[in-house]
C-alpha cells in the first residue's frame, strides 16, 4: 500500500511539470491547448531515441524540451496567423505529432531497460551517498519498515526540478514579458492597446507550455523505462484534472500559490488513481475513465457547493429581514427591496 | 501632430448592406490640441478611432501621427505612439491583475518588453505617485485585483494608463458613457486635469453635447462618415446646444436622429 503511493507520489512530481505547462496555457493563457497529448509523446520519443543511441541522457532529456517548444509554437502559429480556433488548431497539431512521434521512434515502442538514463543516474549517485538507510531508519522506526521506497533519491531530486520550474515559471510571470502574456489571457484588446503583439505571446505561451510538457514526458518515459506512441492519450485531461483540484484544494490567491496548488494536485490526483485501481473489480484499462470522471466531479462540484451556500445565505438574510419587519415602519420598505433583489 | 488625409472606408462593399462608413475625412490636429467629435450613432466617429488606432485599414488615405506614415503599421506598434480609453470600463484594464501590474504593462507601452521584472521597488513608488492624482485611494490598494474595482475605478484607472506615458495622441472613445452621472463628472474632471497636466494632443468622441462644448479647444461634427461643422479655437467657447442643433438642421435639413445626443 505505502510502496504504492511512494511511487505515486513520485511520478505525481514528474507529471506536475505537465500540469504546470497545462496551467500555463489553459489558465494564463485561457488556451485549450490539445496539442498536449501529442507533445508529451514527442518529448518521451526524443528523450528515448537519443538515448538508446547513445547519447547523454541529461543532454536528451534538455533537447526533448526544445522539441515540445518548437511543437507548441507551431500549434500557436495555426492558431494565430493561420486564424484556426484553438481548440481545432490543438487537435491538428496533436494528430501531426501522432506521425512525426513515430518517425523519430521508428517503431511504436522504445524500451529503455537496462539503459543508463537520467533516473538511472541519479539513482547510482544516491546510493552512493547513502543517505537512503538513513530516511528508511527512521520510517522502519515508525513501523513503516516493509514499505519503503526503491530509493528517495528520485523523489527528492524530482522535487527539485520541479520545484526549480515552478520558481522559474513564477518569476517569469513577473517580468514585463510575462505580465503581457497574462493580460493576453485575461484582455487581449487591453493588451494590444499596450502595445503588445497578442499573436507572439499566444506562440511564445504555447511554446513554453509544450516544452514543460515534453520535458514531463521525457522524465516519465526514463522513469517508466519506455517510451510508447499511446503514452500521451488523455494526457491535457490528467493534466486539466491536476489544474482543477490544485486550485480548488490549495487555492489561487497568488500566482506563486497557484503554481504550488496545480503541484499538489498532480501529485494528488495520482495518489487517488493509485488508490481507486486497488479498488477489486477496477482494471488499469478504466484509468481514463477515472480520470474523466474525476474531471467532471471537480468541475461540478464547486457550482453545487456555491448553490448550497448561496442558498443557505439566502434563507438566513430573509430570516434576518423578517425580524427588520417589526421594527418602526420606516426600515420595512428597506427589508421588503431586500427579499425582492434576492428572489 | 496626427494628420488625417482623404480617408475613406467603406463596409460591406458589393452587398446590399454597403455602408460608406467614412468619406474623404480630412483632419488634423496640432500639437495641444483637444478635439471633441459628436455625432449621431453611425455617423462615423468610432470607425474613425479605430482608423486612427490601427484597428481598421482604411481603404483609400493616409494616416500620419508625428509626421510619421502609420497607415499599414499595425494596431499593436502603434500602440506606442497612442492612448486609449475605451468606452466600456471593462476594456481598458486587466481584471485578474493586480493594480500595479496593470500599471506596469501601460508603463511598458512605449518601451521594449524585456524578462526584468514588471514590478520594481522604484516603479512601485512611481505608480503610488500617479494614482495620487486621482484623489480615489488607490495608492493604497497597488495589490488589489482590478476586477474588484467599481466601474467608475477602473475606467479612472484606464485613463491613468493611456495617459502617464504621455503619448504622442490619445484617443476618448465615449469613455464617460457607461458610468453614472457623478462617476462621469469625475472622469470628466479628471481627463481635463490630465490633458491639461501633459498638454496631450486629444481626440475624443462623446455623445454628451454639454461635454462636447466644456472640454477641448476644438469641436467637430460628423455625418454619415462626413464631417459637416468644424468649430475652430476661439468660436467654440461661445457655442450653446441649441446653436449646434440648429446648426446641424440648417447643413442636413434634418433634425439631429439621436436621442441621446440631446439629453445632456
Amino acid at each position: 500500500m505505502f510502496t504504492a503511493i511512494f511511487g505515486a507520489f513520485e511520478s505525481g512530481i514528474i507529471y506536475a511539470i505537465m500540469a504546470l505547462g497545462v496551467y500555463l496555457s489553459f489558465r494564463v493563457l485561457d488556451f485549450p491547448d490539445l496539442t498536449v497529448d501529442g507533445s508529451f509523446v514527442t518529448g518521451a520519443a526524443v528523450a528515448a531515441t537519443m538515448i538508446v543511441s547513445g547519447a547523454n541522457p541529461f543532454l536528451a532529456t534538455v533537447t526533448a524540451l526544445f522539441a515540445g517548444f518548437i511543437a507548441g509554437c507551431l500549434t500557436g502559429i495555426i492558431h494565430t496567423f493561420g486564424k484556426i480556433n484553438a481548440l481545432l488548431s490543438g487537435i491538428l497539431m496533436m494528430i501531426a505529432l501522432y506521425s512525426i512521434n513515430l518517425r523519430i521512434m521508428g517503431k511504436s515502442n522504445v524500451p529503455l531497460l537496462n539503459t543508463e538514463t537520467a533516473i538511472t543516474h541519479v539513482r547510482d549517485f544516491w546510493d552512493k551517498t547513502g543517505i537512503d538507510s538513513f530516511f528508511n531508519a527512521i520510517l522502519s522506526m515508525i513501523g513503516l519498515g516493509d514499505s519503503l521506497p526503491r530509493t528517495w533519491g528520485i523523489i527528492l531530486f524530482m522535487l527539485v526540478v520541479t520545484l526549480a520550474i515552478k520558481f522559474l515559471t513564477d518569476r517569469f510571470l513577473q517580468t514585463e514579458i510575462g505580465l503581457a502574456l497574462r493580460a493576453t489571457g485575461d484582455n487581449k484588446r487591453m493588451i494590444r492597446s499596450l502595445s503588445a503583439n497578442t499573436n507572439m505571446m499566444v506562440i511564445l505561451g504555447l511554446g513554453l507550455s509544450n516544452a514543460m510538457v515534453a520535458f514531463s514526458g521525457a522524465l516519465i518515459a526514463q522513469q517508466g523505462g519506455f517510451a510508447d506512441v499511446g503514452m500521451g492519450i488523455g494526457m491535457i485531461i490528467i493534466g486539466l484534472a491536476s489544474v482543477i483540484i490544485g486550485e480548488a484544494l490549495f487555492g489561487t490567491k497568488t500566482i506563486a500559490r497557484t503554481t504550488l496548488a496545480v503541484i499538489g494536485g498532480a501529485i494528488i490526483y495520482r495518489i487517488v488513481v493509485t488508490m481507486a485501481l486497488r479498488v477489486e473489480f477496477l482494471e488499469p484499462g478504466d484509468m481514463k475513465l477515472i480520470t474523466a470522471t474525476i474531471v467532471i466531479l471537480a468541475l461540478i462540484m464547486p457550482k453545487i457547493i456555491d448553490r448550497t451556500k448561496e442558498k443557505k445565505r439566502k434563507a438566513k438574510r430573509l430570516a434576518g429581514s423578517m425580524n427588520i419587519s417589526e421594527l418602526p415602519s420606516g426600515r420595512k420598505g428597506e427589508a421588503g427591496a431586500a427579499i425582492k433583489s434576492d428572489s | 501632430m496626427l494628420q488625417l488625409n482623404q480617408i475613406h472606408k467603406v463596409f460591406n462593399e458589393g452587398t446590399p448592406d454597403e455602408k460608406i462608413a467614412l468619406d474623404t475625412i480630412n483632419l488634423t490636429l496640432n500639437e495641444g490640441d483637444f478635439v471633441t467629435v459628436i455625432g449621431s450613432n453611425g455617423a462615423g466617429k468610432s470607425t474613425l478611432m479605430n482608423i486612427i488606432s490601427g484597428v481598421m485599414i482604411p481603404d483609400v488615405g493616409s494616416v500620419f501621427i508625428d509626421s510619421q506614415n502609420v497607415t499599414g503599421m499595425s494596431e499593436y506598434n502603434r500602440a506606442k505612439l497612442i492612448g486609449r480609453v475605451f468606452q466600456d470600463p471593462m476594456a481598458g484594464t486587466a481584471p485578474s491583475m493586480t493594480i500595479e501590474e496593470n500599471l506596469a504593462m501601460a508603463y511598458s507601452r512605449n518601451k521594449t518588453r524585456t524578462l526584468r521584472k514588471g514590478v520594481t521597488k522604484k516603479r512601485r513608488d512611481y505608480f503610488r505617485e500617479v494614482l495620487e492624482t486621482l484623489h480615489l485611494g488607490l495608492e493604497n490598494r497597488l495589490n488589489a485585483k482590478v476586477g474588484l474595482l467599481s466601474g467608475g475605478e477602473r475606467q479612472a484607472l484606464s485613463l491613468l494608463m493611456a495617459t502617464f506615458t504621455e503619448p504622442s495622441i490619445l484617443l476618448l472613445d465615449e469613455h464617460t458613457a457607461a458610468l453614472d452621472p457623478a462617476r462621469a463628472e469625475l472622469i470628466t474632471n479628471l481627463t481635463k486635469e490630465i490633458v491639461q497636466k501633459y498638454n496631450l494632443t486629444t481626440l475624443m468622441v462623446t455623445h454628451n453635447m454639454q461635454q462636447a462644448l466644456d472640454l477641448g479647444n476644438r469641436l467637430i461634427m460628423m455625418d454619415k462618415g462626413q464631417i459637416i461643422l468644424e468649430v475652430d479655437d476661439g468660436q467654440k467657447q461661445h457655442l450653446t446646444i441649441e446653436q449646434l442643433l440648429n446648426e446641424f438642421q440648417r447643413i442636413r435639413g434634418t433634425k439631429m436622429a439621436s436621442d441621446r445626443a440631446l439629453l445632456s
